[in-house]
């Protein structure tokens, strides 16, 4: 089989992961390397594909033969698909000639499990060691840590990766053992914490011997499919912050089920992929990585899931009245970031505009303040904007009409789905 | 007084004509660079450039604040109509007020200099994604067609990112060209630039790049709107993906004249 084809099925393998950033790792170059992970700071997308997500790494499986049979996936055993192996060679040599194209910033490398855990990352090891010491390569890589492999091959692993990554896969142990029954949750947080120790005493022993090999330097992250399962929103934020919390994790990715397979624990094959509450669920961890929210703010027993009209930022200013309007003047970081449309940046603007004189509304937009958001929950110099009426409905009409022209196409659609009844 | 100030069109002539518009007590109202068509009612003067001039005024906005200095160098990359003149009005209020200036984001002599750099920024960050390079025989090269001067911006990132290679990046609308080999460099006027047709090598990576760029998109959550949002359409015809058959032809194989097109 030539490289043409084992790109194009184990690229079609791999596209349901939704981790493809490549932050959070700075290392200049090398002599007589190539490339370096300097511009993986800011996040470098290389393109966006058609269904408008950013490409930022060469995604490919190493192989997609697997001996697991998880109902959800493509590549489980049981699927009658064709199947592919890349020799460490090809894999090296496409990443290279790809990189130096700049059409990526480095490679993801996943697999299925072929043989077993151990096997397959022992051939994970392989090709990235003749990548990064057969062809030098300098650049930005990421792996996948297979639940189940044992910690020597995983630390082994680590040291030639920026990143690694455990996949939760399903927000729960009892989606687990119905959808993926070799797996369990424990085999799963093993790993997680594993990788987590490795990160701390390494920081230590680079705090002590400056030679120390870095060990995943962009830390770790996860990713868990939603919508295959009957988890809320609830369970799955909460999730998150505990991940965040406990395990350090870097970042934690949603992927909206695509139906891949006619089960009849598993949503049927016409269903459409859960792309708005995907995206309120990414909006809602932004608010627990940059704005500092808790999960059990943002959601609760009576309220288990995101409303589908408004972002959750609004939904939790709806629900706290109590908290506005807050003074743009005097107001802390922390007030200020929690008034709807005001992000990290234009709140920065405002702390270092108001040093030199009081701000006026008229000011406000020209900060990058979404007036149209925050019009409602703000006052400058004591006042509200002039002729501005407070009715409960009617703010919310319009903050439901204020996001839609920046919610993506396919979940617009979706939402005027949702918009009939009211 | 106000007059219209001609100078050599580039960034240390226009510092000469802020240092100019001092010694003369003059505003000036309009800059023209050589290209400009000449004629107009006000009175005209024609700044030479002179290097010790320019240093001056260019330490001034660095002691007020490096910020500043930043403001004045980005700005005039950027394609902001008349941008010389918002400059020189920055530049201006800076001097009047100092550095408390810099916290008036919304003044109206800072804001548009803020919004034109952005804009730039802007796009410099998205061009060190969508840049595509190709080899031949061992020579990298690409082209770029930017709204905003760009390269002097892109420098830095892909110099340090292809350190060992040999590179040419050029930008079609300005004309200018980086070149780079280990440990040099240059941005250079070049009036043309002709990418040769590729190797059978070359082409064949064009033609992976193709097939995973197809094969990566989820069909199930195909949205044209919103990769049109995250990648304007003005930036494809540069980037190796959104060619057409031809591009991923190697020379030998070429399309006879007129057909597949
Ligand atoms: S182990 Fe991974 S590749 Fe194999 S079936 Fe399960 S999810 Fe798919």
């Amino acid at each position: 089989m030539d490289v043409m084809e084992k790109l194009t099925i184990l690229t079609d393998a791999a596209k349901y992961d939704a981790a493809c950033t490549s932050s959070g790792a700075q290392r200049g170059r090398r002599p007589g390397y190539v490339g370096n992970t300097s511009s993986s700071v800011a996040g470098c997308c290389h393109t966006f594909s058609g269904d408008g997500r950013c490409v930022t790494l060469l995604k490919v499986l190493m192989t997609n033969c697997c001996v697991y049979d998880c109902k959800y996936c493509v590549n489980r055993c049981s699927n009658d698909t064709r199947r592919a192996v890349f020799t460490p060679e090809e894999l090296a040599e496409l990443t290279i000639q790809f990189y130096r194209r700049n059409y990526i910033e480095g490679l993801f490398l996943s697999s299925g499990v072929l043989v077993s855990p151990d096997y397959t990352t022992e051939r994970m090891i392989r090709c990235l060691e003749l990548l990064r010491e057969g062809r030098r390569f300098n650049g930005y890589i990421h792996a996948k840590a297979i639940p189940g492999t044992s910690p020597e091959l995983v630390t082994r692993l680590g040291l030639l990766a920026d990143r690694l990554s455990v996949n939760i896969e399903l927000p729960s142990e009892r989606g687990l053992a119905a959808l993926a029954p070799n797996k369990t949750r424990k085999a799963i947080f093993r790993p997680m914490g594993l990788i987590k120790n490795t990160l701390l005493e390494n920081r230590e022993e680079l705090v002590k011997y400056r030679h120390t090999p870095r060990f995943a330097p962009a830390g770790q992250s996860t990713q868990m499919i939603i919508g295959a399962t009957e988890d809320s929103d609830r369970h799955i934020l909460s999730l998150t912050q505990s991940l965040y919390d406990r395990y350090r994790l870097k970042r934690v990715f949603y992927s909206a089920y695509v139906p891949v397979a006619e089960n009849t624990l598993l949503p049927s094959l016409d269903t459409k992929p859960p792309l708005l509450r995907e995206h309120r669920l990414y909006q809602a961890d932004w608010l627990l990585r940059f704005y500092g929210f808790r999960a059990e703010e943002l959601l609760d027993e009576s309220e288990p899931n995101f409303n589908t009209l408004v972002d959750p930022k609004c939904g939790w200013a709806l629900r706290h009245p109590e908290f506005f309007p807050v003074e743009v003047n005097t107001a802390s970081r922390e007030e200020l970031l929690r008034v709807p449309g005001m992000g990290v940046k234009s709140v920065g603007r405002v702390l270092y505009a108001r040093r030199a004189r009081q701000l006026d509304h008229s000011d406000l937009k020209k900060l990058g303040v979404v007036m149209k958001r925050a019009q409602y929950f703000l006052t400058c110099k004591g006042k509200l904007l002039d002729g501005l009426k407070l009715r409960q409905d009617s703010i919310l009409r319009n903050l439901i009409a204020a996001e839609r022209p920046s919610l993506p196409q396919a979940e617009a659609e979706q939402l005027s789905l949702f918009g009939q009844a009211g | 007084m106000e007059a219209i100030y001609r100078y050599d069109g580039t960034f240390e002539g226009f510092l000469c004509c802020v240092f100019d518009s001092y010694v003369y007590q003059e505003y000036p109202i309009q800059f023209q660079d050589p290209d400009h068509l000449a004629g107009s009612l006000f009175p005209s003067r024609s700044v030479g450039t002179d290097h010790s001039h320019a240093q001056r005024v260019l330490a001034s906005l660095g002691k007020i604040d490096p910020y500043a200095r930043e403001l004045a160098v980005k700005g005039f990359l950027t394609c902001a109509p008349e941008r010389e003149r918002l400059l020189y009005t920055f530049i201006r209020a800076l001097y009047d007020i100092g550095q408390p200036l810099l916290r008036q984001l919304s003044h109206e002599a800072v804001l548009p200099v803020l919004k034109a750099v952005r804009h730039l920024d802007g796009e410099v960050h998205l061009l060190r994604g969508f840049v595509r390079f190709s080899e031949f025989e061992g020579t990298l090269a690409g082209e770029i067609r930017p709204k905003n001067r760009v390269l002097p911006l892109l420098r830095p990132h892909f110099c340090d990112r292809m350190y060992n290679e040999v590179f040419l990046l050029y930008d079609r609308t300005h004309r200018e060209a980086l070149v780079h080999r280990p440990g040099q460099w240059a941005i250079v006027p070049l009036e043309s630039f002709q990418m040769a047709a590729p190797s059978a090598a070359e082409a064949q990576y064009r033609r992976l790049w193709k097939r995973f760029y197809d094969t990566i998109e989820i069909e199930a959550r195909r949205n044209p709107k919103l990769r049109m949002s995250k990648m304007p359409k003005r930036y494809w015809d540069t980037m190796t993906e959104f060619q057409d058959e031809a591009c991923f032809l190697a020379g030998t194989e070429q399309l006879p004249e007129g057909a597949g097109r």
